[in-house]
């Protein structure tokens, strides 16, 4: 159990590309971050870094209060999950958990206790005498977590470790991961381009994009008041409606000729703006609210999802399963506390 | 999957006959021919011959001569083998630790190592030459009056040495592409559970390589007890005398010097016996447990 200091990390590799641009932050201890962010963004660089498999070209990384820059992985006292489990292949169940400790000069019989109560609380007693070939994916991916429990150490790290699994099974690992973590109270750091395993595991979402730090905030901040454009269309799925509006008289924004909505903003009006809305914001009323042109009715079963356009611009909207829903003209109410606007062009929040 | 198939059966046959003919007129008819002889002996003018039956096989294993080379053989292959895997695999670590992620330096180290064998083989007999080599006139300027051709452990050295020189490139590829294609996350993990480079070394990589070694020790022993002859021919300078040589070495110069057809094809049907030994314990032994996926 430790915090971890990122203080301006850097990574520039080989070939000169810089993969991550700065990462500042502090994640306190016995925390879960999870980090966001589409491919190529950086997110497995960052991780690797904080594990000690990638250099660090810039800045300083402290775990428990010690500057751990040049420490060799097996030194920082962390366990890492691997995205394809990383088991060893000539290994039983049994030893891949156990090599970890054996080289860390603990007893036999200790090594024994600790292996056997990890397989215990994984489900894993009946197959520790098993090779990882002869396990299912989600199995392996079991034992890749036991062989980081079993360690207990200071940092857990994991590098998409959901991903090789079914969604049903996802889901499930994805609470049995958090159940663990919260007993254990290990500090983790969670690499993931899901944004649902972001928002229901993580007590602070990081958002990466291009390897910049978009937003830093919990899963509440980070969907109430995302910072930036960006991060408004990442997290939320269907992701939020942005169109191009422009600020005007008493705090409502025009999105179209003569569509006016109450924003509550204070802008300068005529000042062009980014106009955000979530899908599950809006409600649909018989009259004034704004022309929404509904072209197809996506049904989901809990609810709805209509796509059409307001104001000649793509815009989506989701219904609870019972609200009756029609292509063509239908009208939007939308309150003013739940607009989003950004800046044009950067994206960022206003 | 979709199976392809022949419209007209004896397509696949015709196609097949090229290959079958060689392995026929090359392989069994010469195999069928060396049985056979095994059980005559032949007059030394090619007169005739008669049959005796066993006699040939007892004649050898009551042979000092013979049983000498096979001790010899048996040596010199552990020797070749034990050295030029070990050699290769040190290499080909050492080489893979320095060039991660240095490209072209791999591919030109490659490079030479993939031209070297036959080049490497003929410079190693050079440098153990008698007049001119400089292997020669540097162990004798350490006072070792090396000669080549003349003292048995001599000759057995130089022997050893070219052979396992020109088998260490080839298996320093194998072995290099064997390291390559041991996942680079379970390396990870083990840089995350063992700080000891040699431990990792012992503990993780040496068991991945395993299929690649065991194949190469199936080739190895091979190539030391029989692609080996042109080395020893050219040390011997096919004057066998008082000089090592191993059991095929043996065969040709029973057979074409001594002109002794039926030992020496007896010699050769207890040699194609520890090839196919060899053949059943590669497919039963080694191809069934060394996999792991
Ligand atoms: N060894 C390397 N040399 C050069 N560039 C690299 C190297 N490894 C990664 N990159 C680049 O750095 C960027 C970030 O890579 P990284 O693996 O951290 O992405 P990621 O966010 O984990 O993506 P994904 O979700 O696809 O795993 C990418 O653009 C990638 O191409
Ligand atoms: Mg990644």
């Amino acid at each position: 159990m430790a915090s971890v200091i990122l203080n301006n990390l850097k990574k520039t590799y080989p070939n000169g590309f810089q993969a991550v641009h700065g990462a500042d932050f502090t994640i306190r201890d016995g925390e879960f971050i999870v980090l966001v962010g589409p491919s190529g963004c950086g997110k497995s660089t960052l991780l690797r870094m904080i594990a000690g498999l990638e250099d660090i070209s810039e800045g300083t990384l402290s775990i428990d209060g010690q500057v751990v820059n040049t420490i060799d992985p097996a030194d920082r006292d962390i366990a890492m999950v691997f995205q394809n489990y990383a088991l060893y292949p000539h290994m039983s169940v049994a030893k891949n958990m156990a090599y970890g400790l054996k080289n860390r000069k603990i007893s036999k019989a200790e090594i024994e206790k600790l292996v056997a109560r990890a397989a215990q609380v994984l489900n894993l007693t009946e197959m520790l005498d098993r090779k990882p070939s002869q396990l299912s994916g989600g199995q392996r991916q079991r034992v890749a977590m036991g062989r980081a429990i079993v360690r207990n150490p200071k940092l857990f790290l994991f590098d998409e470790p959901l991903s090789n699994l079914d969604a049903k099974l996802r889901g499930q690992m994805r609470i049995e991961i958090r159940r663990l973590q919260r007993e254990l109270g290990v500090t983790s750091v969670y690499v993931t381009h899901d944004q649902v395993e972001a928002m229901t595991m993580a007590d602070r979402i990081v958002v990466l994009n291009g390897g910049r730090i978009e937003q830093i905030g919990t899963p509440a901040e980070i969907y109430h008041r995302p910072a930036s454009t960006f991060v408004a269309s990442f997290m939320g799925a269907p992701p939020m409606n942005l169109l191009a509006a422009t600020a005007a008289e008493n705090g409502a924004v025009s999105l179209g000729q003569d569509i006016q909505v109450a924003a509550g903003a204070d802008l300068a009006a005529g000042r062009k703006v980014t106009f955000g809305l979530r899908p599950e914001d809006v409600a649909l009323v018989a009259e004034g609210g704004i022309p929404f042109d509904v072209q197809i009715v996506e049904e989901l079963g809990a609810n709805r999802l209509l796509h059409g356009q307001v104001a000649a611009q793509p815009f989506t909207v989701s219904v609870p399963k019972d609200n009756p829903a029609t292509t063509g003209r239908n009208q939007l109410l939308v309150r003013p506390e739940t607009v989003h606007l950004f800046a044009d062009g950067v994206g960022a929040r206003i | 999957m979709k199976r392809a198939g022949f419209a007209n059966p004896w397509l696949p046959i015709l196609l097949l006959v090229p290959q079958l003919t060689i392995i026929a007129v090359f392989f069994y008819w010469p195999a069928a021919h060396a049985i056979q002889s095994s059980f005559f002996l032949q007059d030394p003018f090619g007169f005739g011959s008669t049959f005796v039956g066993l006699e040939n096989y007892a004649d050898l294993l009551g042979n000092k001569e013979y049983l000498k080379v096979a001790g010899f053989t048996v040596v010199f292959t552990l020797l070749v083998t034990f050295l030029s895997l070990g050699l290769a695999l040190l290499l080909a670590v050492k080489a893979d630790n320095v060039i991660r992620g240095a490209k072209t330096y791999r591919t030109l180290l490659m490079w030479v190592y993939a031209v070297a064998p036959p080049v490497a083989g003929f410079i190693g007999i050079l440098m153990f030459d008698q007049s001119t080599g400089p292997l020669t006139a540097f162990f004798q300027s350490l006072g070792w009056d090396f000669k080549l051709g003349v003292v048995y452990s001599d000759t057995a050295f130089a022997m050893v040495t070219v052979s396992v020189w020109k088998q260490v490139p080839v298996n320093f590829i194998f072995f290099l592409s064997g390291l390559h294609s041991i996942p680079v996350a379970v390396r990870e993990a083990a840089l995350i559970d063992n700080r000891s480079a040699s431990g990792r070394f012992w503990d993780v990589t040496f068991p991945l390589l395993a299929p690649t070694g065991f194949f190469l020790l199936i080739t190895n022993i091979t190539y030391a007890l029989f692609d080996t002859f042109g080395v020893i021919d050219t040390l011997v300078k096919g004057e066998p005398g008082n000089n090592p040589m191993n059991l095929v070495y043996k065969v040709y110069v029973d057979g074409f010097r001594g002109n002794d057809l039926g030992g020496s094809s007896a010699q050769s049907v207890i040699l194609m016996v520890l090839v196919l030994a060899l053949t059943v314990f590669q497919f039963r032994l080694v191809e069934r447990r060394i996999h792991y996926t």
